[in-house]
């Protein structure tokens, strides 16, 4: 049988019961090179983050050699290799939300957790991020706190989300 | 007509929708949603159960209605009176209004921003529950699917999309009829079509509203036009930034699998359709064709040379149809209304009608849709309602970071494909970035440049070098650190990388520059020569020995 040929001999890393979402969505798609995008969220989802051992795993599982993978989890700008915060904060950084202000939300916030847009916290409680665009111009300057997109947001608004977090401001 | 099995539901659902007198439809969209929309039609939902009155009126999760800035936005039916800025504290007085009496919500609805569109993707002016297949039916949908499929050829429907003169919506404007003909005469084992909905142009939303709202009338436009040109599998490709319009689309999927419109067999006859949503992960230069279809197979979205075009050679070689999303929502009222219908709108290159997403420094910002040829004048001070704080118009851009920005004294040219280009500028997908005095037109330049430049997948040297040198450049005139000279390089980099850049991602990246260059001469001039920004937006160091 073909589905035979196609189920890979490889056992996931650990017992993590993660990993059972992973597989799901490879058997699926029918362990086919070209799901690689599709299983990279499923185990970004799962993970919040993308670690060697997941790479590798998947690299082995959908026959792709390990350049192949880490190519495509490097070039699109969604997967990310480092764990991440416990909270997130988007700042939208779209033209709309750009001429509108928002670089001086993302400055503000910058200066008081001393990160940059990418990086998370050394005590890994927040993760600052910028998006390209929203897609909720009506609401410019916008971001995303959560998972919740908060709409016309000033430098206050934002520090005053993040102190809600236990993030300390200055 | 629909067959029997759909006419029942059709039936069933108006007999329900009769037995409300009235509907409340609360706009379930993600930028109302963020103003609070869901929590508005939850207490909409608990006052009327309150007064026992949920039997005579549903409260439905809607569509956009455009004025995202005024959001969330309720509607009440039948007496088609819009509210705007609805707070979960004012439900008695929407649920008062339903039983008649006037009262004190702020209104809207009557304004130019209304009464100035024409509406044909968004015909159904979001009075249609997105999770529901019954109600899209009872409105009329899928009517086309069923025309196309049971009464008419392949060739006739490619034919009335042809007499249609509907030209691709995603920016280049490439006519419809031409590529779905071509495609359909290709040969190939398989036959692939795609759903362009990587709408990457930031300020432009258009395709997330549309995908949100009416997802069946997506999928409707896709089945007729993979049954045009003998396709059996599509995809609809989506940006992972938007998880509401994956989610609908999904739903939506589904539902049209139950109802046998899609799958083997649509609806009893030999004509069999598979459709999948696949997500982006976040990378712009995937709006590409080719660099779209390497991202469905599961590689670094980068693109290819052409040709061979997608529709001889795409998806794992075989022939593919890829168009944008608002092209597939027109598909179904140009076979509802017939070709001469949507070929009265418009200009004469350029038919139909195209939305918009109106932002920036205006007062009526979010999505409008209007006729071809509309001028922007009328675009942005009748329908957007002018510019806010009595401040002074300065620019439009328009295109994504493609496109190019429009000065005051090119507001009275008609919206064409054609006369766009003409002014250094370009359709795009359909942001509309309103400036005004405030905004620097330099930095509005750099800005793109730093866009493209980060967005830029590496494949090719011009686009890959030349941006980022282009962006330092950029970034020494609105630091006043520039010279004339460094100017004049600009200068020869924008010819270079738009004529030798691999796709339209490196060959539109200079268009900013371009443009800016073009109007805004003095502004440059200023930065380079006086160390002063116009609008008071870079910081310049004010070096004396410089001006010297």
């Amino acid at each position: 049988m073909q589905a035979d040929v196609r189920t890979p001999q490889i056992q996931p890393p650990d017992n993590d019961k993660r990993w059972r979402l992973v597989t799901t969505t490879m058997r699926r798609h029918g362990y086919e090179s070209d799901s690689l995008i599709e299983v990279l969220h499923t185990t970004q989802s799962a993970f919040g983050f993308l670690t060697d051992d997941a790479l590798r795993f998947v690299s082995v599982s959908l026959r792709l050699p390990l350049s192949k993978v880490y190519g495509v989890a490097t070039f699109y700008n969604l997967f990310t290799l480092q764990p991440q915060g416990e909270h997130s904060c988007v700042i939208c950084l779209g033209t709309a939300c750009y001429i509108k202000g928002s670089p001086s939300i993302l400055a503000k916030i910058e200066q008081v957790t001393h990160v940059k847009p990418g990086e998370t916290t050394p005590d890994k409680k927040v993760s600052l991020l910028m998006a390209r665009c929203l897609g909720t111009c009506g609401l410019a300057p916008c971001g995303v706190f959560d998972g919740e997109v908060v709409g016309n947001l000033s430098p206050s608004e934002a520090t005053q989300r993040l102190e809600k977090w236990g993030e300390n401001v200055e | 007509m629909l067959n029997e099995t759909l006419q029942e539901i059709v039936g069933k659902e108006r007999e329900a929708r009769e037995q409300f007198s009235h509907q409340i439809f609360v706009c379930a969209g993600t930028g109302c949603q963020a103003s609070g929309s869901l929590q508005v039609k939850q207490a909409i939902a608990d006052e009327l159960a309150k007064r026992g009155l949920q039997k005579n009126c549903d409260v439905v999760g809607g569509g956009c209605r455009g004025l995202c800035a005024a959001g969330p936005m309720v509607s009440v039916e039948p007496q088609s009176v819009l509210y705007q800025k609805v707070t979960p504290e004012q439900a008695p007085q929407v649920v008062d209004s339903v039983e008649g009496s006037s009262v004190g919500l702020s209104r809207s609805g009557t304004s130019d921003f209304f009464t100035q569109q024409k509406h044909v993707v968004l015909e159904l002016e979001g009075k249609v529950d997105p999770e529901r297949i019954e109600d899209y039916l009872a409105l009329g949908g899928y009517e086309a699917v069923f025309k196309a499929i049971t009464t008419m050829t392949p060739a006739e429907v490619v034919d009335q999309i042809t007499a249609s003169g509907l030209r691709g919506r995603g920016g280049a404007g490439y006519p419809t009829g031409l590529k779905w003909s071509t495609v359909a005469r290709s040969r190939g084992e398989h036959k692939y079509i795609i759903c362009n909905g990587d709408e990457g142009d930031p300020g432009a939303f258009m395709d997330r509203s549309v995908m949100e709202d009416y997802p069946h009338r997506i999928l409707e436009g896709m089945i007729i036009a993979a049954f045009a040109v003998g396709a059996d599998q599509g995809f609809i490709y989506v940006r992972a930034e938007y998880p509401l319009a994956v989610k609908r689309l999904n739903a939506a999927i589904r539902q049209a699998q139950r109802h046998e419109l899609l799958g083997a067999n649509i609806l009893g006859t030999t004509f069999s359709f598979k459709l999948d949503v696949r997500m982006g992960a976040g990378a712009f230069v995937c709006g590409e064709e080719t660099a779209l279809i390497a991202s469905i197979e599961g590689k670094r979205g980068t693109p290819r040379t052409r040709p061979p075009f997608p529709a001889e050679s795409g998806l794992w070689e075989l022939p593919t149809l890829n168009n944008n999303v608002e092209t597939y929502a027109n598909i179904a009222p140009i076979l509802n209304h017939g070709a001469d219908w949507f070929a009265k709108i418009g200009t004469e290159k350029s038919r139909g009608t195209k939305i918009f997403a109106l932002t920036g420094q205006i007062n009526n910002t979010g999505l409008i849709e209007v006729p071809m040829g509309m001028t922007l004048r009328d675009i942005i001070f009748k329908v957007g309602g002018g510019i806010p704080d009595s401040k002074r118009f300065k620019a439009v851009q328009t295109g994504g970071p493609g496109g190019g920005c429009i000065p005051e004294q090119h507001l009275d040219t008609p919206v064409s494909y054609e006369s766009l280009t003409q002014l250094g500028s370009y359709m795009g997908s359909g942001g509309m970035i309103v400036m005004d005095e405030t905004s620097c037109m330099v930095d509005v330049a750099r800005y793109f440049m730093e866009f493209c430049m980060s967005e830029s997948c590496g494949k090719c040297i011009p686009c890959r070098v030349g941006t980022a040198q282009m962006y330092d450049l950029l970034d020494k005139i609105t630091k006043g650190e520039a010279t004339l000279d460094d100017l004049a390089m600009l200068e020869r980099l924008c010819d270079v990388v738009s004529n030798t850049s691999l796709c339209g991602l490196g060959q539109g990246a200079p268009n900013p520059v371009i443009s800016t260059l073009r109007y805004f001469r003095d502004e440059y001039l200023a930065h380079i020569v006086d160390k002063v920004c116009p609008a008071g937006v870079c910081k310049l160091e004010q070096t004396q020995e410089v001006l010297a």
